[in-house]
């Protein structure tokens, strides 16, 4: 049992060989507020990412921005611009390093860096209205930016 | 009778107001008093907005008209409530608010200063800490919690005698470190969304948030009765809950973050009517 537990990790790893590692919310490197490297190294799954731009408890971006693309979800916010066309207006860098810490590319945003794991002030253990534990992550996991950021690249007008 | 309108009104909340501006219409209360829910801004706002608005008029339509009518709105039976408390004898020393104040009209004009500094305590004061010094230090009667039942009922009673009158806290002198201390905190992004009462309530106000719409989050109308939770709520209740929202560790209702935020909120509404208890969604 345990051996054939080993093999599949074997084998997940052998799979990934070759694949960046995880780059973490502190050592992600911005460019103009572009991030030219992939998060993980595997390429995002636009589907994956229209389910997290779209619901409620994962990117929950609709709160805020309207995408045509996403009408069956109901309830679109008009804080940030219109999504629709993001994959022609931004290049795959700069929408990865919007997503992941938009205070860069654009001073002072109202949007959440979704990427980031410092510097914020009481910050609180999800939406409990308790103080962080040791839980407290970034918003949304590497591999959930590069499928986000997969999904916007796709937004073409 | 009056339940049975609850529950009435209670369906009307599914009707979501989607019209992003401010609604045009004029309050009048029970087809008498014209109230104030739009005004200029007070001097201190002038850099930042030119007009104050009530969160009445970011509401829909039947939410607005259950707020015109006593018999209509269910916040007044929690006034009702509390006007027999008023007049019930309670601790040690066989006293009721009645016994130092006579009826409930006499307390008409306090709502609209308050927060307000007390000379002889040295410290600004929110209703519910004038309330409780009266009930521990005048009845010897034992204090209520902050944001529980008996305490937002009163403060509702308290309110209901003021509608009408502007709201008039003073921000300066003696209160001006609390109020600059509520401001400081008005502006700063709590939270892992990093966001500030301004971000939403000042920038972004009249604009949907997914399915809310944004108001100036002005306290006038406090307490509220909210058509999803069906009883009053205490603007510290609301404050806490915004907070809460941005992925932040709140601050507890009576605490002396809350009451500064207090004050300097009700000052960004000073010129608009008191209206609680009034209603939302
Ligand atoms: C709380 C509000 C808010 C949330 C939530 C939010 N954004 Fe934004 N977003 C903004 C604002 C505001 C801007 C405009 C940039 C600025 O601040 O000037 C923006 C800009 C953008 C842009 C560039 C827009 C363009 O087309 O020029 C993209 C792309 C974007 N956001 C994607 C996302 C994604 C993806 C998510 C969720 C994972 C998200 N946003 C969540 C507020 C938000
Ligand atoms: C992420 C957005 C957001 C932030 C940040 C925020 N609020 Fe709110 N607030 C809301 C929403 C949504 C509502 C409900 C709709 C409305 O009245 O604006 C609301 C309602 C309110 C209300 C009730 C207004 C009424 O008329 O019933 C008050 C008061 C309020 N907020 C104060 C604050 C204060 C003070 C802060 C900061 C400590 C704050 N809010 C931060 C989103 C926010």
């Amino acid at each position: 049992m345990e051996r054939i537990f080993l093999a599949i990790l074997a084998l997940t790893a052998s799979t990934f060989s070759g694949a960046a590692e995880e780059i973490a919310p502190t050592a992600v490197v911005y460019v103009d507020g572009g991030v030219e490297t992939s998060l993980t190294g595997t390429a995002g799954d636009p589907a994956m990412g229209r389910e997290i731009v779209g619901n409620k408890s994962l990117g929950n971006c609709v709160a805020c921005h309207e995408v045509t693309d996403l009408a069956d979800v109901p309830f679109h916010g008009e804080i940030g611009p219109m999504l629709d066309g993001a994959g022609d207006r931004w290049t795959e860098a700069e929408l990865r390093g919007i997503v992941a810490n938009a205070k860069i590319m654009f001073e002072d945003s109202m949007m959440p860096s979704f990427y980031k794991t410092e510097g914020f002030i009481r910050p609180g253990n999800a939406y409990t209205g308790e103080a962080a534990d040791d839980t407290f992550g970034p918003l949304l996991t590497a591999q959930q930016i590069e499928d986000v950021v997969a999904y916007l690249a796709t937004l073409k007008e | 009778m009056k339940i049975w309108t609850g529950a009435v009104l209670a369906s009307a909340l599914a009707a979501v107001p989607l019209s992003a501006e401010p609604v045009e219409d004029t309050l009048i209360l029970n087809e008498d008093i014209t109230l104030v829910t739009r005004t200029a801004a007070p001097d201190h706002l002038s850099d930042v907005m030119d007009e104050v608005i009530s969160g009445w008029h970011f509401r829909g339509t039947e939410t607005r008209a259950m707020q015109a009518d006593d018999f209509d709105n269910p916040g007044m039976i929690f006034v009702e409530q509390a006007e027999e408390v008023w007049n019930t004898v309670d601790g040690s020393e066989g006293k009721s608010c009645a016994s130092c104040h006579e009826g409930p009209e006499s307390m008409a004009g306090v709502r609209p200063v308050y927060p307000k500094y007390n000379e002889a305590a040295g410290e600004v004061r929110t209703l519910e800490m004038q309330i409780n010094d009266c009930r521990e230090n005048r009845m010897g009667a034992e204090t209520w919690k902050y944001t529980g039942g008996d305490m937002v009922n009163m403060t509702a009673l308290l309110a209901s005698v003021s509608r009408g009158m502007p709201v008039n806290v003073a921000i300066d002198g003696p209160a001006q470190s609390t109020w600059e201390a509520g401001k400081e905190l008005y502006y700063t992004r709590t939270g892992q969304l990093e966001l500030a009462c301004s971000n939403c309530h000042e920038d972004n106000y009249g604009n949907m948030i997914r399915a809310d719409h944004l108001s100036q989050g002005q306290i006038n109308g406090f307490p509220v009765y909210r058509l999803k939770n069906t009883k009053l709520n205490a603007a510290h209740a609301r404050f806490k809950g915004c907070i809460r929202d941005t992925r932040a560790e709140t601050y507890s209702p009576g605490s002396p973050e809350f009451i500064a935020l207090e004050l300097y909120v009700a000052s960004r509404g000073n010129g608009l009517s008191v209206e609680g208890p009034s209603i939302r969604n």
